[in-house]
C-alpha cells in the first residue's frame, strides 16, 4: 500500500545546531563525497527538504538530504567539495562530528504527483537532492504512472551512486537515461546535453509532472524543453539555489523576489518563479 | 521486404514528406548496418554521406594525443548525422562510430545537393528537416561548452 508523507514540523530551536556524528562515509567521485549521520532523535524530513551542516571554527552550509525519508534516523547528505566549508566537511571521518540544523524548506511534491506520469531531471550534483523522491517514488511505485530519470554530468567519473544508476537501470517499469558531457571510447551510454534526452522517456505530458534540479542555467533550459513539451508550468517544479544562511526567513539572504529560497523553498513550482529567473540583480 | 522508400516512410526525418518528394529522395539512399565499433565517417574524410539513424547509436568523436578519442555527442534511433556534406569542401570535421549495432538509412550527398540544385522545393524540404537538430545541437554545444555543471552545489 503506497505511504503518505507525514507533515514534517520546524524543529523547536532552528538556530542551535546539535552535535551529530558521522556514522558513514562514501567518496562518490573526485570531488564528491557522501555521509550519514545519526541526529539525537529520529528527523522526518520530506524529499527535498534540506538540513545546514556546519563544520566547526569553518561555518555553515546549507545541503539538501540525499538519503531516503522512511528512514529518519539516518540523514544522509552528498556534497560537493567546491568552497572552505564543503571542503572542510568532505575532511571528516566516521565518528566526526557536525554541527546539524533542521529539516527545513519545501521539499518535492511527491503526495501532488501521485497518478501522474513523473519526470525527474538531474544535472550534476542535482542528482542527490532528488534521491530521496526516486526512493519514494519506487517505494510507492504502484501510486505514479510513468516514471523517467535524466541524469547529466560531466564525464562518466564524476557520475555519483553509480551502483544505484545500475539497479535503477535494470528495474521494471523505470526509465533512466544518463548523458555526460564528454566520453573515452568506453562509454557506451548517451554523450551531449541533458535535455534533448526528454523525447527518449515515454510519458503523457497532460498527466506528468516534472522535477528539475542542477545549475540555473540547466533549469531553465530544462523548463522551457517540458513546455514545449506540453507540461503545464504549474507541473513543472525547480529546486533552487541561493545564498542561505538562517533557513528560517529571517536574515533575507536568500530572499528571491518575494520569496525566500530557505522558507517557501528550495522546491519552487516554476510558474511562480519563471520571471523572477530572468532577474540578473536576484 | 521493406524497400528504402518505405524504411524512409518510417523515419522522423520524413514526416510530412510528400509521397512523390519521398520516392524522388529515396533515390539517393540505401540501408546500411553497422557493427559495434565500425566508422561511418573519420575526420578529414571526404563528407559524402549523410545518415539517418533507424536503430542503434552512433558516437560523434575526437581524438586527443595522448589522451585518446573523446565522444562529445551521441545520435540515437530518429536522428540525422552527418552535416559536413552540406557545405564546401564536403569534408568530415570529426569520426562517427557505431557504439551499437546500428542500421541506418545512408544518404548520398552529391546526388541529395543535385536535386536540391534542380529543384528549390526538395531543398526547401530539406532545410526544413536540417536547421531544426542543426540549431539545437549548437544550442546544446553551447550548454556542453559552459561547463555549467562545474559550479553548482545542492
Amino acid at each position: 500500500m503506497p505511504q503518505t508523507l507525514k507533515a514534517c514540523t520546524p524543529p523547536p530551536y532552528p538556530m542551535a545546531p546539535s552535535m551529530t556524528p558521522v556514522t558513514r562515509f562514501i567518496r562518490e567521485s573526485a570531488e564528491v563525497f557522501t555521509f550519514d549521520l545519526a541526529p539525537e532523535r529520529a528527523t522526518p524530513f520530506a524529499p527535498g527538504q534540506f538540513n545546514m551542516l556546519y563544520a566547526f571554527g569553518v561555518g555553515e552550509i546549507p545541503i539538501s538530504i540525499s538519503g531516503a525519508a522512511d528512514a529518519p534516523d539516518r540523514l544522509t547528505h552528498t556534497i560537493r567539495a567546491v568552497g572552505p566549508v564543503s571542503a572542510a566537511l568532505g575532511r571528516l571521518k566516521t565518528g566526526d562530528q557536525v554541527g546539524l540544523r533542521g529539516p527545513f524548506g519545501v521539499g518535492w511534491p511527491v503526495e501532488e504527483a501521485k497518478g501522474f506520469d513523473v519526470l525527474l531531471i538531474g544535472g550534476g550534483i542535482g542528482l542527490a537532492p532528488l534521491r530521496p523522491a526516486i526512493y519514494w517514488l519506487l517505494r510507492n511505485r504502484a501510486a505514479y504512472g510513468r516514471v523517467g530519470v535524466l541524469y547529466g554530468a560531466r564525464t562518466p567519473d564524476d557520475l555519483i551512486f553509480v551502483s544505484e544508476l545500475e539497479e535503477w537501470r535494470k528495474t521494471p517499469d523505470f526509465q533512466l537515461r544518463v548523458a555526460v558531457e564528454r566520453a573515452g571510447p568506453d562509454w557506451t551510454g548517451d554523450v551531449g546535453y541533458v535535455t534533448p534526452l526528454l523525447s527518449k522517456l515515454r510519458y503523457d505530458p497532460a498527466d506528468a509532472i516534472a522535477m528539475i534540479c542542477g545549475p540555473e542555467v540547466m533549469i531553465r533550459a530544462t523548463a522551457l524543453a517540458l513546455e514545449d513539451a506540453g507540461i503545464a508550468d504549474s507541473r513543472i517544479f525547480v529546486s533552487m539555489e541561493r545564498n542561505m544562511k538562517c533557513a528560517i526567513g529571517h536574515c533575507g539572504h536568500c530572499q528571491f523576489g518575494p520569496l525566500f529560497i530557505c522558507k517557501d523553498g528550495p522546491v519552487h513550482r516554476y510558474d511562480r518563479v519563471r520571471d523572477l529567473l530572468a532577474y540578473r540583480e536576484l | 521486404m521493406k524497400d528504402i522508400a518505405d524504411l524512409l516512410r518510417h523515419h522522423p526525418f520524413a514526416e510530412g514528406l510528400d509521397e512523390e518528394m519521398l520516392a524522388l529522395v529515396a533515390r539517393c539512399a540505401k540501408n546500411v548496418i553497422l557493427q559495434p565499433g565500425e566508422y561511418l565517417h573519420r575526420e578529414g574524410a571526404a563528407a559524402d554521406s549523410f545518415y539517418l539513424v533507424r536503430h542503434g547509436a552512433v558516437a560523434l568523436e575526437t581524438f586527443v594525443p595522448g589522451r585518446g578519442a573523446f565522444s562529445f555527442l551521441t545520435v540515437k534511433s530518429g536522428e540525422i548525422l552527418g552535416a559536413d556534406w552540406l557545405i564546401p569542401p564536403y569534408r568530415s570535421s570529426f569520426d562517427a562510430r557505431a557504439v551499437e549495432l546500428t542500421r541506418a538509412i545512408s544518404f548520398d550527398g552529391k546526388c541529395l545537393r543535385g536535386k536540391c540544385e534542380a529543384d528549390p522545393r526538395v531543398g526547401y524540404e530539406m532545410m526544413k528537416r536540417f536547421i531544426p537538430p542543426l540549431v539545437k545541437r549548437l544550442q546544446s554545444a553551447r550548454m556542453q561548452a559552459l561547463g555549467m555543471y562545474d559550479a553548482a552545489n545542492a
